[in-house]
């Protein structure tokens, strides 16, 4: 063993490769993306890491792996579950070989997601037992011993960290290779009375699963990560009690001292839920505090528990508004729940009454809430009043072809009745102003049909999906073909940056290179399209501004299905040539630039409204240049 | 919370590209170099992308949360000076921030967002922090003698442990920390970083 500092994402993986993994599948999302990308760089002779088109067919790559015998991981953020999971309710039925572990990412918050949903109530709809982490070194002690349980119960076994978890760095002791678990899998026997899902099978499983679960959940009681432990306070019998989980169980325990008194229960298992460990700890306590991020999981669980015993313990969280319905806990939020639960006096540094108490001090959709209208450094309240701070929203990078290609679209089609709908990826952000060029975002490649299914209603409406590449490949195929099929009359516009650019810039089918770093075939999105039977299918570099206007203008007006495919790399990953100045004689001051494609890289001066280009962020992609009506700016290399 | 020692805890702010997230890690490596357990917290996805951004290190022995709350931590380390206001919610009464002068203004500021007003944001540091809690360096003049700006996470890092902000960590364990993991191409050019604090015109 050796200690290494690592990110929870990290230790999952290495957590993962010390336990004999042979097979890792993912699709790339915040917060899960590393546990992969390490699993790829740090893999051993003989394991095969993908990154798969989208969850679903990661899911069913893991569970044909598992079914030969093989330890499988797969890895997706909570969202991605959802398109995983018509072949993990079946698979709950039909069971594995191998081990395999469904590693789940959630997002409390929200941080970086579409929805706060809570994969702990899906194991639990899934009737999939679930591990529930609570920092990178229990993560990391965690994969071995969901490979093991899933080995032995014959059925995947989900582990489920969130944002703080994978995200959070810590010294983990982990093993050394040589010391890895080394496995050779028996590969697939046939049988198909176990393979094959018929309604008979799924009588017989169903009922073996409840039976599972029931015994589990006394089982799960024993293990060493669900504990229930005692503050060493003055009573000798605490009357109150904590009930917490992965990440707040270490803000419970940064609000909780020695001169507390109170039982605390972790549970580390939330399905099947360990009911004789919380019976145990319910045992001669009045009213206990359910400290938990997302759903009421545990809380309900106790309600239950309580109720099946007769048990007259007041449960209090979520569902008495002791605990924040939605959104992150935090060690301050925390803090002030158990100060109220406790009866403790409030702490001069903490701020009662915070209306948010998210640790991040922003998010993508909302402005910035000003800090320090509280008074936090200090009790005196005749300090001035903060100044008011600029608002930084998350923008796409200077330099960025979707900026280019969003424009294009805006300016061919001024004046016309429009829709745009968009999609996941950085380009999402092609939303803020001044650009405004997305009307809807709602999952993973829903853009195009939703473009179908406005201009069923409204069939005078230009409607334009935009898709990143990545995203065409995850989940806009199909939309094409029904869109295409059903003779829809829309515009679909790819924007091929080359890259899976919003999470780290991940290969994709179109990139050309996988995971395991092999050249391949590259899939050629204008193909695919020529393939489903469109037949305006235009490529065309969106810096080339005219150009690109002048395209739109014409693929807009034809008939039926037709696609623009703006292709440009990704500025993040390119290198800039010579980047634009501008000449400060003929810049007349007009902001034209600066109004119209909100680019970070321009910089108007306060003083005499003249534009400066800062350096260090232009990549010389000319696009400021081809639009300034005085022709101020010159000098750049489009990539 | 008071009785429970947690450790040194400090907040790195900035903006998307400055490298906050580089520093904890150098941070963190310095501290684990003096065998404290470390724990850290960071930005990591859509608000990296020009958005604010900080990472929370938490060293020495009684950090069980990687966050720090509100109110509890013993110094902030800014790379932009609106972030450092922006973060001052965290910071214990009688905390440290060290900072960069610098700003860096968003698009918002000049498409109709709130406009940065640099002077109130500094007058605010000064009366809020107080004078011998505060430092300031000059992240221009840093930047003209290095001739780039893109380690200037690394000055404000050395800034900080000269000022005693870092707690148990010397610039000699960021040095070490730098020796270790910089490669051999940008090894002088964050070496000079680190030290350039040593001359007092920078802060």
């Amino acid at each position: 063993m050796h200690r290494e500092f690592l990110m929870g994402n990290e230790a999952m993986a290495v957590g993962a490769l010390a336990a004999g993994v042979n097979v890792v599948a993912g699709y790339p999302g915040t917060p899960s993306t590393e546990v992969l990308e390490t699993a790829a760089r740090r893999r051993g002779e003989g394991v095969y890491v993908e990154w798969s088109v989208n969850e679903k067919a990661a899911l069913e790559v893991a569970a044909g792996a598992a079914y030969a015998g093989a330890r499988a991981l797969v890895t997706m953020k909570q969202v991605g579950l959802n398109v995983a999971s018509d072949p993990l309710m079946s698979l709950s039925y039909i069971g594995v070989k191998g081990g395999m572990v469904v590693l789940v990412a959630d997002d409390p918050g929200p941080i970086s997601s579409q929805t706060e949903q809570d994969t702990r109530t899906f194991a639990a709809y899934a009737k999939l037992p679930i591990l529930d982490p609570s920092s990178p070194s229990e993560a990391y002690a965690m994969m071995g011993e969901a490979f093991d349980l899933s080995e032995e119960l014959g059925c995947p076994v989900i582990v489920r960290p969130t944002t703080r978890v994978d995200h959070g760095y810590e010294d983990v002791e982990v093993a050394d290779e040589g010391d890895w678990t080394r496995l050779d899998p028996e590969g697939f026997v046939r049988d198909p009375s176990r393979w094959v899902i018929f309604p008979a099978l799924s009588v017989r499983a169903h009922a073996a699963i409840e039976r599972r679960d029931a015994e589990l959940a006394k089982r799960l009681s024993g293990y060493a990560r669900n504990t229930v432990r005692q503050t060493a306070g003055l009573g000798a019998r605490p009357r109150l009690g904590i009930a917490t989980h992965g990440i707040s169980a270490t803000y419970v325990a940064e609000n909780l001292s020695e001169k507390d008194d109170v039982r605390v229960l972790r549970v580390a298992t939330p399905y099947p839920f360990p009911e004789p460990l919380a019976a145990d700890f319910l045992d001669g306590l009045d009213e206990v505090l359910c400290v938990e991020e997302l759903d009421p999981v545990i809380e309900r669980a106790l309600i239950a528990t309580c109720g099946r015993r007769g048990l007259t313990v007041k449960i209090r969280g979520k569902l008495t508004a002791d605990i924040q319905p939605s959104g992150e806990n935090t060690v301050e939020s925390v803090g002030r729940a158990i100060d109220n639960f406790l009866g403790r006096e409030v702490a001069d540094e903490l701020v009662p009454g915070d209306p948010s108490p998210r640790a991040v001090p922003h998010e993508p959709d909302e402005p910035v809430a000003r800090p320090c209208e509280e008074d936090c450094l200090s009790t005196e309240k005749d300090l001035p009043a903060p100044p008011q701070l600029p608002i930084r929203p998350p923008v796409l990078c200077a330099g960025c072809p979707h900026r280019a290609s969003f424009y294009a679209v805006k300016r061919a089609m001024r004046g016309r009745k429009t829709l745009f709908c968009g999609d996941i990826g950085c380009y999402t952000l092609g939303n803020a102003k001044p650009l405004d060029m997305v009307d809807t975002c709602l999952c993973m490649g829903a853009g195009i049909n939703i473009a179908q299914g406005v201009t069923h209603v409204e069939p005078d409406t230009k409607a334009f999906a935009f898709v990143g590449d990545s995203t065409f490949f995850a989940s806009g195929i199909t939309g094409v073909v029904n869109a295409f099929y059903n003779q829809a009359d829309m515009t679909l516009v790819v924007l091929d940056n080359s890259t899976t650019a919003m999470t780290g810039h991940q290969p994709h089918p179109g990139t050309g290179r996988t995971m395991m770093g092999q050249v391949v075939e590259r899939v050629s999105i204008e193909r695919v399209l020529l393939a489903i039977g469109l037949t305006v299918v235009e490529t065309v570099d969106p810096l080339d501004h005219e150009r690109a206007v002048e395209t739109v203008r014409r693929v807009a007006d034809q008939p039926g299905v037709k696609a623009i495919i703006f292709r440009s790399p990704c500025v993040v990953l390119a290198k800039p040539q010579a980047t634009s100045v501008v000449d400060a004689e003929k810049c007349v001051g007009c902001q034209r630039c600066v109004r119209e494609l909100g680019c970070p890289a321009l910089v108007p001066d306060a003083a005499t409204g003249k534009v400066r280009i800062d350096a260090t962020q232009c990549t010389g992609c000319t696009l400021c240049e081809q639009i300034c009506p005085t022709h101020a700016i010159s000098g750049g290399e489009r990539l | 919370m008071s009785e429970i020692a947690r450790g040194t805890n400090v907040i790195l702010a900035g903006v998307g590209g400055q490298g906050a997230v580089l520093a904890s890690k150098l941070l963190a490596r310095a501290a684990m170099g003096r065998g404290l357990p470390v724990k850290t917290a960071e930005t990591i996805g859509m608000a990296q992308r020009g958005g604010s951004v900080f990472s929370h290190v938490r060293l020495g022995e009684g950090a069980a949360s990687p966050l720090v709350g509100r109110g509890r931590a013993d110094a902030i380390v800014a790379f932009e000076p609106a972030e450092a206001v922006r973060q001052l919610p965290f910071l214990r009464q009688g905390g440290m921030v060290v900072t960069s002068d610098v700003p860096v203004v968003p698009v918002s500021a000049a498409t109709g967002g709130p406009a940065y007003d640099l002077p109130a944001i500094m007058s605010y540091l000064r009366d809020r922090v107080g004078e011998k809690s505060l430092v300031i360096v000059d992240a221009a003049a840093a930047e003209a003698e290095l001739g780039t700006a893109r380690v200037l996470n690394v000055v404000l890092l050395g800034a900080a442990a000269r000022a005693g902000a870092l707690g148990p960590v010397t610039v000699d364990d960021l040095e070490a920390a730098v020796r270790a993991t910089v490669s051999p191409r940008f090894l002088d050019l964050d070496l000079r970083a680190l030290s350039i604090g040593d001359s007092p015109q920078f802060t």
